[in-house]
């Protein structure tokens, strides 16, 4: 039984997705039964967590087809973590979509096809096969364009088209280094990948083949040169999409560069250097553009690439507190974004728009929702003892220990302009005094909801906050787990016996 | 388009063109065919039938909206996949084969059921997409 769990997070979530279509016409039974869903695929990933944690790494070889010939699945602790970590944010998003999504958006498919991209999401994380890796990102991008432009506004269409145009690029760009690597190796499964490429002794090529990765991947991942469909995107759709997206999407492509720059092409010489200056330019740019942005919901946009910085600058100084460090900021920043976006979701219920200069007195007019809103705003600082604070210890001591100045300077710099940043959306939005704006008509204010609607917009943000609490509170828990998925990345030996040695067993 | 010989010809191509696409669903596992490319000709049918007789005489026929065909069509390619896992506690999408040759299908596996859940999403899909363009139209 325990083998066939590890396939089950993607399972769940198609059968739900297909349920869903059942009943096109009717929102109600759908946003019930999306819920009841997404709890069963919670309960399914902890106990994936569960096994994987006591057990080591599961490996379910699809269509029971030996290691390298089929596609086989791996579930080691990053992926299962991911994957319960990617089933709490929809299980929290599919209850924010009660209020947030409009019926006549529902009719629409919305669930569905939601469900659809937490199955992309999940399978893109347990998948040891690259080219079905690349099968797993087209079902997202294809899943995640559909969301974005539901409802049809002409600004998510202009948005989406962006969005759209350079994920597509990054997609074919990965697709070619694809191509490229089995050319040169004539295998896709990454465990013998690994085990391959250290035996080519055309290093030029190989060298080729993982920076076209790079760019692919750091395309979808938000990295300076091509991160700006990012921003140009994520603040047109509604607030529980975008929450979605600012949680997870960027998340898969720091992944994948996690995944393949430690397993397939372990970081070294050029390529490290590369991923150095990369990082540094993306928090550069992306704290100067938070920064500049007059509206929350793309200061917010502009942070994910900022704090991408630190994922990637953790995986660029390739030693094994670095990645803790990197693993653990990847948790924490999924929790908190998502929690930011659903936020931004409340302000605009609040004030009607999300422009900073037309929204204040939040303290005073809601100081318990103030100071709900404040901890996660607080934890993206890294005030200690929040969880922003414990990732940044073990990214600073890496950088110390490596004798890297330059991402020490990095590390700090974006520390200190998401203080700057949070400072002024805290003054801006809770403490200046509210302007008078004239109130929409067709908009229905938070102040106007029913207990109901208010506590679907608000209960996820609570439960979302627990979850940042327990990383704060029990920070040990959360770097043990850092620790062990670090030292799995660094030895990845175990992970390729874990792939074949079922095989062995099978014999 | 009003056409006598279009109209006539389009009732004897219909049933002909869905017994082809039954004929290239089956004989898909081996050799060219399989569930798209029979999803294809089968919605092509349908497609003929209306430019002949009119969208309105085809939903007739259909009686069903194209749209359910992809959820149906959906189940059925996951139950395939699923049903290894449930009944013989092998690996997902391991072909289960039942032994015995059965006269004009020949041997009948999971995989035709997968195959047969494409053929649904295919005709549903596409269906659903020259309705609602030749609607607007």
């Amino acid at each position: 039984m325990s083998e066939h769990l590890i396939i089950l997070p993607i399972i769940v979530q198609a059968i739900i997705a297909v349920t869903l279509l059942f009943f096109w016409r009717k929102p109600k039974t759908q946003r019930v039964l999306s819920i009841v869903g997404s709890s069963i695929a919670v309960i399914i990933a902890s106990m994936l967590f569960g096994t994987v944690w006591n057990q080591g790494t599961q490996v379910l070889q699809l269509g029971n087809w030996e290691a390298p010939f089929g596609i086989s699945l791996v579930g080691d602790t990053l992926a299962a973590a991911l994957v319960l970590l990617t089933s709490i944010v929809a299980l929290v998003i599919s209850i924010y979509s009660n209020t947030n999504m409009v019926s006549a958006r529902v009719k629409f498919g919305y669930y569905a096809i939601f469900h659809f991209l937490i199955m992309g999401l999940s399978g893109a994380f347990l998948t040891g096969d690259i080219f079905n890796l690349y099968v797993w990102f087209e079902v997202i991008i294809i899943s995640s364009f559909v969301l974005l432009t539901i409802g049809g506004r002409k600004i998510q269409i202009e948005g989406a088209v962006k969005y759209f145009t350079l994920n597509m690029l990054s997609s074919i760009v990965f697709l070619t280094g694809i191509a490229m690597l089995y050319g040169v190796t004539g295998s896709l499964n990454m465990a013998e990948l690994s085990q391959i490429i250290p035996t080519i002794e055309n290093k030029g090529i190989v060298q080729t083949i993982s920076l076209v990765f790079m760019i692919g991947f750091g395309v979808k991942a938000g990295l300076f040169p091509l991160y700006l469909w990012l921003p140009a995107s994520y603040h047109t759709p509604p607030a529980a999409v975008s929450a979605l997206f600012g949680g997870l999407l960027t998340k898969v492509g720091v992944y994948a560069l996690i995944r393949v720059f430690t397993l397939i092409f372990p970081l070294q010489g050029l390529n490290q250097d590369i991923l150095m200056i990369i990082a540094g330019f993306t928090v550069f740019f992306g704290g100067i553009g938070a920064l500049v942005q007059k509206d929350v919901i793309r200061v917010f946009s502009y942070l994910i690439i900022c704090h991408i910085g630190f994922m990637i600058g953790g995986l660029s100084l390739f030693t094994e507190i670095a990645l803790v460090g990197a693993v653990f900021y990847m948790f924490h920043d999924i929790i908190v974004k998502a929690t930011l976006f659903m936020i931004g979701g409340v302000f605009f219920r609040m004030f009607g728009n999300t422009k900073l200069y037309n929204m204040g007195g939040l303290m005073n007019d809601y100081p318990r929702l103030s100071l709900l809103f404040a901890i996660p705003l607080f934890a993206l600082v890294g005030i200690p003892p929040l969880s922003g604070f414990w990732p940044k210890l073990s990214l600073f001591g890496a950088s110390y220990q490596m004798n890297s100045i330059f991402m020490l300077v990095v590390f700090i710099f974006a520390s200190l302009i998401t203080l700057i940043i949070i400072a002024k959306v805290w003054n801006n939005v809770f403490a200046k005094n509210a302007r008078k704006t004239e109130k929409l008509e067709k908009l229905k204010y938070y102040d106007q909801f029913d207990l109901r609607e208010k506590s679907a917009m608000i209960i996820p943000i609570l439960m979302l906050v627990c979850v940042i609490l327990y990383y704060s509170i029990f920070a040990e828990h959360i770097q043990l787990v850092a620790e062990r998925i670090g030292n799995e990345l660094m030895n990845s030996d175990q992970y390729v016996e874990a792939v074949f040695n079922l095989k062995d067993e099978a014999k | 388009m009003k056409s006598i010989i279009l109209t006539t010809v389009s009732k004897t191509l219909l049933p002909l063109l869905l017994l082809f696409s039954v004929f290239v669903l089956l004989r898909g596992h081996y050799l060219p065919g399989g569930g798209f490319i029979a999803g294809l000709i089968a919605s092509i049918a349908f497609i003929l039938h209306s430019f002949a007789n009119g969208l309105k005489k085809t939903r007739h026929l259909l009686r069903i909206h194209p749209g359910f065909l992809i959820p149906v069509g959906l189940a059925l390619a996951i139950g395939s996949a699923i049903a290894p896992m449930i009944f013989q506690d092998l690996p997902v999408m391991t072909g289960l084969w039942y032994h015995n040759e059965i006269p004009v299908i020949g041997k009948i596996g999971s995989a035709l059921f997968f195959d047969s859940g494409v053929y649904l999403v295919v005709i549903g899909v596409s269906l659903t997409i020259i309705f609602t363009i030749s609607e607007k139209a």
